[in-house]
């Protein structure tokens, strides 16, 4: 058996409360690697077409990596995936903690949940055996009080996952929450949980994870932390973390502001990792294994009343503040810290009540229709909204369907500014004139997201007008960046503190065993990106090229103000993106891979779909 | 060498607990380290780290004497002599000694190698006598 894993799949049947443990296939860790490899390899086999995002039949897969839990820097991820109630596609996201490597002790590879119990249940895995406890007392509660009774009742080495309210009362974009402050907070996994009566997740491993050589694994470890911590970017970014990154976006006019409708934000100092650190932070707070660590703890402030938090992250801070047309640290912190505890996904939170902020204010909605006013720059507005969002109150119960059925549901035109791609509402960079990011923004697998291509840094130092590299430049960070994920770690000891990418590669062996080389392991990359391809043109009638393009606003309007003011591109032209990205990637011109595509990458068993 | 703690710099990332259980037996496991961290969140929204200050307790409450001093002021459990009561365990003040099915009945303890203080990130384990340098 190949060494540095949990070893199983943990099917886990809510319907009959059974639960069966099988081997992980040792072609997938070839081929796969892990993490969200596994989680979309198991997807197609999994999740058939047809198949109710909220029903008994979805499947809620979540995966370590084989780095998960190694002693280098950041080794804490856990990848999550489900059909997305949010897109109706593949939906996945993932979060950091300490949750994923005590899966992995607890001898899991791949934890599926299935089916849905007739009562709420926290689902108990105690070195891979599964137990249930009944919810029922706490199914309504946050995120906090739910992880604080777990740690209370079961001791504090247990690693617990939890939903908030929000995901209870079917709200599309609720997030899984861990350790006080990590989400999976993307396409609605919290949704689907809470879909299968599940509040709970608790896992607690006390196996060693085999490794093909520990001494090298140790030494590599060794080396790496050495190396992350004499980065020059660890230096200056590991005091702020992620918010360190708003000077300089919104001096490039890439911060989302007031609903997109501009990037640059006045007084965005006040948001900026110092005036943070300053006002909210408290402590670090760390991943597994992690040197740098982003993770802030502190308290949110909001007209005299406090809430403990962690965070606010940059693209918290993009949403919530400046797209809210917020510039208090303290007072985003406040909604950073109320989404977290009603179990909200702050990106998508953030995105739609922008959206009918700007309803509002242009007399699209009345305070009548949306339960108050709701005025940009307004925070008591916009934390008593998404209390409306997570209970499912008046306009919340629509707003909490997404922005994409919000706007379809009012009309009158707000859909030329519902910002979101695929049906998931886009994060933190406004990318109307940065077209590799915007192209990023419309390819991107599980919708409007950033992970999977964070591009804009190479539209400012190549041209904001030019396209030429573009395509070639997106699709390179799309095998690079979910890699991490596959690999079950944290990118930003790379893309942060500036470590080499490809020096990863030297755990590789040391850990399982196996030999692969760079280019193998972008190979895996370009593997799952086609399959999460295919997964989402097998569930979505009529996928292809029309789920790909901007939200109207991209290419009709230009900013007001700003370095950019004025300037966008022309709906052609984004096609003309598009057009350079799919022949580049071996797909036909509606954006679906080839045949020979999916056969060179050993993706044999989706050819069929094609046919459909 | 001196064990010591700032525990206010602590970002909970347990790199100690990971790098002492492979340096002292090579096993990928912190259920196998001599210390823990644990978080208390949401409030007070702080860590704590238990460590062994090599007080000595262990080797006073032990029937068989099986843990002796070293030069290096570290008690350290002969395993051929240990019974396993386990009442250096129940005794241990800072409750730092820890039983793992892998381990028979040997409790794991602390035995002053300084991985932990090496590759604590944050510098919340340090070396109060300075030979070892911090790491920030």
């Amino acid at each position: 058996m190949i060494p540095g894993y949990g070893g199983n799949i943990l099917r886990v049947n809510l319907t009959a409360k059974s639960s069966a443990t099988t081997p992980i296939p040792e072609s997938w860790k070839r081929e796969y690697l892990g993490g969200r490899g596994f989680i979309a390899r198991a997807f197609w086999d999994e999740i058939k077409p047809g198949t109710d995002p909220l029903g008994p039949d979805n499947k809620l897969l979540m995966a370590p990596g084989p780095y998960t839990g190694q002693f280098l820097s950041s080794s804490g991820k856990l990848h999550m995936g489900a059909l997305s109630p949010a897109t109706g596609g593949y939906g996945d996201s993932n979060m950091g903690g300490h949750v994923s490597f005590e899966l992995k002790q607890a001898g899991v590879d791949l934890l599926i949940l299935e089916g849905i119990a007739d009562t709420p249940v926290t689902v108990v895995i105690d070195d891979g055996k599964v137990t249930y406890r009944d919810a029922s007392p706490y199914w309504e509660g946050t995120t906090f009080d739910t992880e604080r009774r777990l740690k209370e009742e079961l001791g504090e080495e247990w690693q617990i996952m939890v939903i908030g309210p929000a995901a209870v009362n079917g709200v599309v974009f609720a997030c899984i929450q861990h350790d006080f402050g990590r989400q999976a907070g993307r396409t609605g996994v919290g949704t689907v949980m809470a879909s299968k009566k599940v509040k709970a997740i608790a896992v607690r491993g006390t196996k060693d994870v085999r490794l093909f050589d520990a001494k090298r694994t140790l030494a590599e470890g060794e080396k790496m932390m050495d190396q992350v911590m004499k980065q020059p970017g660890f230096t200056a970014w590991q005091p702020y973390g992620t918010p360190e990154v708003v000077p300089w976006a919104s001096s490039q006019g890439v911060m989302p502001t007031r609903n997109f409708q501009t990037g640059v934000i006045e007084g965005f100092h006040n948001l900026d990792g110092p005036t943070m650190k300053a006002k909210v932070t408290e402590i670090d707070k760390g991943c597994t294994s992690c040197a740098i660590p982003c993770g802030k703890w502190g308290k949110g402030v909001l007209n005299g009343k406090e809430k403990p938090q962690e965070g606010p992250e940059y693209e918290s801070i993009a949403l919530l503040g400046s797209n809210l047309g917020i510039t208090d640290i303290q007072q985003v912190a406040y909604l950073n810290g109320t989404c977290d505890e009603l179990g909200l996904d702050s990106i998508s939170a953030g995105n739609v009540v922008a959206w009918s902020m700007e309803c509002f204010e242009k007399g699209f909605l009345s305070a009548a229709d949306l339960g108050r006013e709701m005025r940009f720059g307004d925070a008591e507005a916009a934390a008593a909204m998404f209390h409306d969002i997570a209970y499912g109150h008046g306009f919340g119960k629509i707003l909490g369907q997404g922005v994409r059925a919000a706007a379809t549901r009012v009309g009158l035109g707000t859909e030329r500014f519902a910002m979101h791609v695929k049906g998931l509402e886009i994060s933190g960079y406004e990318a109307r004139y940065a077209p590799a990011m915007m192209l990023s923004y419309m390819t991107c697998d599980i919708g409007g997201n950033h992970s999977r291509s964070w591009a804009v840094t190479f539209d400012v130092a190549t041209g904001r007008e030019n396209f030429e590299g573009k395509a070639e430049r997106v699709i390179w960070l799309q095998h690079v960046r979910p890699l991490f994920d596959a690999l079950g770690c944290c990118r930003f000891p790379w893309v942060e503190a500036g470590l080499d990418p490809e020096s990863y590669v030297a755990f590789i062996e040391p850990i399982t065993g196996m030999q692969f080389t760079w280019d193998d392991m972008l190979k895996v990359s370009e593997r799952v990106w086609n399959l999460t391809r295919m997964i989402s043109y097998r569930h979505i009638p009529g996928f292809g090229r029309s789920f790909d393009s901007p939200p109207p606003r991209w290419v009709e309007e230009g900013h007001e103000t700003g370095p950019t003011a004025g300037k966008h591109f022309t709906p052609e032209q984004a096609q003309d993106l598009l057009d350079r990205y799919y022949k580049l990637r071996g797909w036909d011109v509606n954006g679906i891979p080839k045949a020979e595509k999916l056969q060179e990458l050993g993706l044999e068993f989706c050819v069929a779909a094609l046919c459909k | 060498m001196k064990l010591a703690l700032a525990a206010d710099r602590c970002s909970g990332c347990r790199a100690c607990e990971l790098v002492c259980a492979l340096d002292n037996w090579s096993a990928l496991n912190p259920k196998k380290a001599a210390l823990r961290v644990s978080g208390h969140f949401p409030t007070p929204g702080r860590y704590t780290v238990a460590i062994c200050d090599q007080c000595g307790t262990c080797a006073e409450v032990c029937p068989t004497n099986a843990i002796q001093q070293d030069e290096r002021g570290a008690w350290l459990i002969n395993g051929e002599d240990c019974i396993g009561c386990n009442i250096c365990v129940q005794e241990c003040p800072k409750g730092v000694m820890y039983l793992h099915d892998d381990n028979g009945m040997v409790p794991i303890k602390c035995t002053l190698c300084g991985k932990c203080l090496e590759f604590c990130p944050m510098g919340a384990l340090y070396d109060a006598d300075g030979v070892i340098p911090t790491r920030r």
